[in-house]
């Protein structure tokens, strides 16, 4: 039972991709100050802060980024705290600072989430993002992260006649999304043809079904609903916020072709905000690999089991068809700085309830959606979105 | 200003295709061959290093330029693979020639862009009157760590370039040259590490493509041309893809740069690269044309050179064998256990 209604009343994002002269400091600043600015706020109204990054001290030997972010953003002596749920950090550091206000306890919250991945070799990053696993009995064993989602592919193709095409067409739309949000990392579109034709990285997936090694940072800012049209003139409630958690190895997971913890926590969500999916019309899932965005459609019901493959692949979930999905181009498109990906979702998702989406505008969006996962599903974050006025 | 009066390259016989490398680490060789634009490498043989290369180069380059070799008042030797670290591979070369002892030598390191600084040094020399004559070489038999990317295109060859002042036997003259330097660790090679390390990803735009364009675009810029002025165009050479990439930046056409990428046939030759890929292109080019020449060097670095050919090229041809026959001509293909003993990489106990 919450205590007040929570909005965010400012976003920002920095540009994600490889960016060579810029580290998690600027970076950071970067996104922080587009969102302060964004909520007519200076850094002395912040009163917490959470800050969501999964392996910033194997990627660049930084570790306590909360205490980091606050002094780069100016925050004096607030209280800071880093959240780390692998990929789904960002997410999970968005329901903390959810929680903060909606306790009452503090007013304005910033909720920041950053990765800088390009200052390691693709092997050390593999190394890194493997921790997400579980390191006994799957990193240390061999396995990465396209692996473990490959032998879901896998399942999936076998139990209900998902294709390579159907894998593809979600990394053709991602593309096609991205060309059109000036934040993305590839702003060019690919064909078909290109992703069934790109290397081989973990049967089936291949090089252009992965989302890349990127670095970005999103932020956002919180206050409490009624007091938010101070700050922002459109606020956009938060009408719900789950989190749920599965095994945390692949092989202890009751289904290959499910991700439980996504399915509890968008549960969790429809009941708190009250909504079924199909009154969703705008969603930013986490498509680490093809085959996730697949399995996330399924997971948060707006398709049966077995039958979201074909959907993406008849055009359904393309910018303004059935229902926009990673209208930001996802994180194939967009980028996967990992510990910001669950925060830039909820940027995302408030420039298109505000209507500030420009060329990517989905026409009529009043309900969106975010959908954040570390690894193979150990943790789903889900927060459901509605304008407040 | 000093201009081009001679020059020759030599690139070794063997050659080892990138299925054959492919297979060893599993990797798929169609997409390595699409990806770096390469069919395969050259191999210096068991008995073959930068000094004996830059030997051949040499002597082929004098014989090209018609001097005597007594003419030549300095020779410098770039490259990353010396045979020696104390030892100039400059002073066996000019002993090689048989120079006389009356000469100015020394070795240069900026990886693949140490031959083109010599070229640069070259003529400072020769503009102050100090020389008549000086020998700039670029020469590499390049470490590839095994089951590293650039194993597949570290590969062994050199090219000497003779330059003077005497415009009867000027071949090209160099109307101006500049670098672009920074401090930039995209590949570095430690003292006594037999393989270098590299950044990855990183070597790309901050390393090869911002000092290429940097430099280009101030040699545009202080002789006042554009892509279009020039015939040609010679680029560093680390894969097939990057030169192709670099061009289309900057403006030139594909077939610009077409007779100097000499890449996917050979390799990269490191400090021999840009040099042989100008040789290649001096091999066809017309009286009144301009090359445009920009060399890399990680750490890191780009010289950009502006030449125009003379009336004396076509005469000079006589006396060369073009790059691209003597590249092609008596190739021998071997396996990858050959490429290691030749390497060195297995002995003999």
């Amino acid at each position: 039972m919450i205590m007040r209604d929570v909005a965010i009343v400012g976003v920002g994002l920095s540009k994600f991709g490889e960016r060579w002269n810029s580290g998690l400091k600027e970076l950071m600043a970067e996104a922080g100050i587009m969102a302060l600015e964004d909520a007519k706020i200076s850094s002395h109204d912040v009163e917490m802060l959470y800050g969501g990054t999964m392996a910033s001290g194997m990627f660049t030997g930084q570790e306590h980024v909360a205490a980091m972010m606050a002094d780069q953003l100016g925050f004096k002596n607030i209280p800071a705290v880093r959240i780390e749920n692998a990929c789904a950090s960002g997410g999970s550091a968005l329901r903390q600072g959810y929680i903060a206000v909606a306790s009452g306890i503090h007013d304005i919250v910033v909720v920041g989430g950053v990765e800088k991945m390009t200052d390691v070799t693709s092997g050390e990053a593999s190394t890194a993002l493997g921790g997400a696993g579980d390191q006994e009995w799957e990193l240390f064993q061999g396995i990465t992260f396209p692996g473990l989602y490959a032998l879901m592919a896998k399942r999936h193709m076998h139990e209900y006649g998902t294709t390579e095409e159907m894998l593809a067409a979600v990394s053709v739309k991602n593309h096609a999304n991205a060309v059109k949000n000036p934040f993305a990392q590839f702003r060019k579109a690919i064909t078909m043809d290109e992703v069934l034709r790109s290397k081989m990285v973990s049967d089936p997936l291949k090089l252009l079904d992965c989302s890349p090694i990127s670095d970005g940072a999103a932020a956002v800012v919180l206050a409490p609903l009624d007091k938010a049209k101070k700050y922002n003139d459109t606020p956009i409630k938060i009408v719900a916020s789950a989190q749920a958690t599965d095994t945390l190895r692949l092989a202890e997971r009751d289904s290959l072709t499910e991700i439980k913890a996504t399915r509890i926590a968008a549960q969790k969500a429809y009941e708190q905000a009250k909504v079924q999916p199909k009154d969703i019309n705008v969603v930013e899932v986490h498509d680490c690999f093809t085959i996730a965005e697949i399995l996330a459609l399924e997971d948060l019901g707006f398709y049966e089991k077995g039958k979201a493959g074909k959907a993406v692949l008849e055009g359904e979930t393309a910018l303004n068809a059935k229902l926009s999905v990673n209208s930001s181009g996802g994180l194939k498109g967009c980028g996967h700085p990992v510990g910001a990906t669950g925060v830039k979702q909820a940027v995302e998702i408030v420039w298109q309830l505000r209507g500030d989406a420009k060329d990517r505008q989905v026409k009529g969006a009043n309900l969106g959606m975010t959908h954040n996962v570390g690894g193979s599903g150990s943790t789903a974050v889900v927060h459901i979105y509605k304008r407040a006025d | 200003m000093a201009g081009i009066v001679g020059y020759g390259a030599y690139v070794p016989i063997y050659r080892i295709r990138m299925e054959e490398i492919a297979k060893v680490w599993s990797e798929d060789a169609e997409s390595i061959k699409k990806g770096l634009n390469i069919k395969e490498k050259s191999v210096p043989g068991r008995d073959e290093d930068a000094g004996t290369i830059a030997v051949e180069a040499a002597r082929k380059a004098v014989k090209h330029a018609a001097i005597k070799p007594t003419e030549l008042g300095a020779i410098y030797v770039g490259s990353e693979s010396h045979p020696y670290a104390v030892k100039p591979t400059a002073a066996m070369v000019a002993q090689s020639l048989e120079t006389g002892h009356k000469v100015m030598a020394a070795d240069l390191e900026f990886a693949c862009k140490a031959g083109t600084a010599g070229m640069q040094m070259v003529m400072g020399l020769i503009d102050s009157g100090m020389i008549n004559y000086g020998m700039a070489i670029g020469s590499d038999t390049s470490q590839g760590r095994p089951g590293d990317a650039l194993e597949y295109t570290a590969s062994a060859g050199g090219a000497a370039f003779i330059l003077g002042k005497d415009k009867r036997n000027i071949i090209a003259n160099v109307i101006k040259t500049l670098s672009f330097t920074s401090d930039t660790p995209d590949f570095w090679r430690r003292e006594g590490a037999g393989f270098p390390s590299h950044g990855g990803r990183f070597t790309g735009e901050p390393g090869y493509f911002r000092h290429v364009v940097s430099a280009t675009k101030m040699m545009f810029e202080e002789t006042g041309t554009k892509p279009s002025d020039y015939a040609y165009a010679v680029f560093h050479q680390p894969n097939g893809k990057f030169p192709t990439n670099v061009a289309a930046q900057l403006g030139f056409e594909t077939k610009q740069i077409e007779p100097g990428l000499m890449t996917p046939t050979i390799g990269n030759t490191y400090s021999g690269a840009s040099m042989i890929g100008l040789a290649a292109t001096l091999d066809v080019a017309k009286p009144g044309q301009k090359i445009l020449v920009t060399s890399f060097g990680s750490g890191a670095g780009s010289d950009s050179f502006a030449i125009e050919v003379t009336e004396n090229v076509d005469a000079a041809r006589s006396r060369t064998v073009p790059v691209r026959t003597m590249t092609e001509k008596n190739k021998m293909y071997i396996d990858y256990s050959m490429y290691l003993k030749n390497r060195g990489s297995i002995t003999k106990a």
